[in-house]
């Protein structure tokens, strides 16, 4: 057999035929596809920046972005270092992100819990939730200055109601039969709560944490744009303004790395807290 | 000795018209094996679920050693048809899991949860996760869960109706086996015919449209089981296949009469 298989041969073959994994044909692994597909993007950039076809001012080469990051690491950029910016970026997620968690679970098992809980939280929650969080930003501006804490505030604010809203749903849906079993068994109200709502409702949490975590971090850099003297957000602004590219596009794939690793880690957290689900128990 | 106690119950559903139980009386007591057999809609689960205390009767009084059934609680145990095993716990801790909520400390709850492991054949599988055990194994937790609290009376809820016929005489033997040794009081309920002649000391025969007992057995195959004699001889027994048919009469006279109402 050879190893290429000409065309035509495989379409005057009944397609029942074609298992998942045929050894003789050429398997490729999902991954490797995301790899390859990520190699020929960056491939294309190199090619076109060596050969020129594009200005370095609009796209710089991948060795020029790569020299500057060497350059923002050592010596930095706007008076603070690579290391600095993203620190500080990190900092107001981690800081509402901390409080979103603290905060909004309690609440989103009181929505899903409680009758009277639900008919508060629920209309306020979606009532601020679809505004974008730039709309309401000047407003935090306004009452509560451009310091550190309105950042942190609008970040917060927009990570609380994905969270809140995920652990009610999660809450609503526990599974009547495990209550009733644990009821039978003499849990009161808190011991529900603790050993058999929570647990049930972790995927769902987990999951708000995810979206909450994504929504928030592009609120983050928005925010930085507008009223900030460092992060990564501000990094990128302030080099846009100078027509410094090859900053602007590290800033972007700075970005872009630290949110992929920060779902990466959510979904290995996941698997690791609840791996019973998905299992058919 | 526990005694539980059902008098003059009547269930109804906010909103319906008709109850789904009227007026049940009934009592448990030790060494009884009550089964409940009737066709769906014949307010079995119910009548659990009121013993239980996940629903109020509408009138009557259930007590259980003259103490009035308020909500669910310990001191009756239940075994649920799916499982209700909490998949976030190994099983060592799901069959600990009434003692923990009762403030139990680990060791002690640890070794009484291995003890009834063992009981229900399943030792060895202290670390398994829920998800890993067959349909089996899982309603053999849930029995020694049930068990583990220490209840007075144990309910059962069609126990072993998703389970394969030769999973399910397996079980059944074994439920025979433990009600003898933990000696508490049972109450089961089946849509399985076989099963309830076999079991029961005791035997319901509930008829839908509202529910309402309509014969009331006295039977001792399960003791006979117990007594050593096997499984198959008794099943083999013509009075066992004569009382068998015997309420396979009654439940299909009472499906005719039911169509009769309807045409």
């Amino acid at each position: 057999m050879s190893l290429y298989p000409s065309p035509e041969p495989a379409l005057t073959r009944a397609p029942v035929q074609t298992a998942p994994r045929q050894p003789s044909s050429l398997y490729v692994s999902t991954r490797a596809i995301s790899v390859l597909t990520l190699a020929v993007l960056l491939g294309s950039w190199w090619l076109v920046t060596a050969l020129e076809w594009v200005e370095p001012l609009f796209l710089p080469p991948p060795s020029a972005v790569l020299e500057k990051a060497w350059l923002l690491m050592t010596k930095g950029y706007m008076d603070s270092t690579l290391w600095q910016h993203l620190g500080a970026s990190l900092q107001r997620i981690g800081l509402a992100l901390f409080f979103a968690v603290l905060t909004a679970i309690p609440v989103g098992i009181a929505i899903g819990h409680n009758r009277i809980a639900r008919g508060i939280f629920d209309p306020l929650i979606e009532f601020y939730r679809p505004v974008p969080p730039l709309a309401y930003l000047p407003l935090i501006v306004i009452w509560c200055g451009i310091g550190e804490f309105s950042k942190v505030l609008l970040i917060y604010l927009a990570i609380f109601a994905p969270i809140a809203i995920a652990t009610a749903t999660g809450v609503r849906t526990v599974d009547s039969a495990k209550l009733r079993a644990a009821q039978s068994l003499g849990a009161s109200r808190w011991q529900l709560i603790r050993h058999v709502i929570l647990p049930s409702a972790l995927p769902d949490i987990l999951t708000g944490v995810r979206i909450g975590l994504g929504v928030g971090w592009s609120t983050l850099v928005a925010a930085e744009l507008i009223a900030a003297t460092s992060g990564l957000g501000f990094m990128v602004q302030s080099a846009a303004q100078f027509l410094v590219t090859d900053v602007v596009v590290l800033g972007i794939l700075v970005i872009a790395l630290i949110a992929f690793a920060l779902e990466m880690g959510l979904r290995a957290l996941q698997r690791k807290l609840v791996p019973w689900h998905g299992q058919n128990h | 000795m526990a005694l539980l106690q059902l008098e003059r119950i009547s269930a109804q559903y906010p909103g319906a018209a008709e109850p789904v139980l009227s007026d049940i009386s009934l009592t448990l007591g030790p060494q009884q094996l009550l089964v409940a057999l009737g066709p769906s809609g014949s307010g079995k689960t119910s009548l659990l679920n009121l013993i239980a205390g996940f629903v109020a009767p509408s009138a009557g009084r259930i007590t259980l050693d003259g103490v009035p059934v308020s909500g669910p609680g310990a001191e009756r145990g239940v075994v649920f048809q799916d499982d209700a095993l909490l998949p976030w716990q190994d099983v060592l801790a799901n069959v600990a899991f009434g003692l923990e909520l009762a403030g139990v400390p680990r060791e002690k709850r640890e070794a009484k949860a291995r003890d009834m492991l063992a009981l229900v054949d399943l030792a060895g599988f202290e670390k398994r996760r829920i998800w890993e055990l067959s349909g089996g194994q899982k309603q053999r937790v849930g029995l020694a869960r049930a068990l583990a609290a220490d209840p007075r009376v144990l309910l059962m809820d069609e126990p072993f109706g998703a389970l394969d016929a030769f999973t399910r005489e397996q079980m059944q033997e074994l439920l025979l086996q433990v009600w003898q040794r933990s000696a508490k009081p049972v109450f089961l309920i089946t849509h399985d015919i076989e099963e309830a002649v076999f079991l029961s000391t005791d035997l319901i025969l509930l008829a839908p449209n509202p529910g309402h007992i309509v014969e009331h057995l006295k039977l001792d195959f399960g003791q006979r089981y117990s007594a050593g004699e096997s499984a198959r001889a008794i099943k083999s027994d013509p009075r066992f296949i004569e009382t068998r048919e015997h309420v396979l009469a009654r439940v299909f006279s009472q499906r005719q009469s039911v169509r009769e109402q309807r045409a």
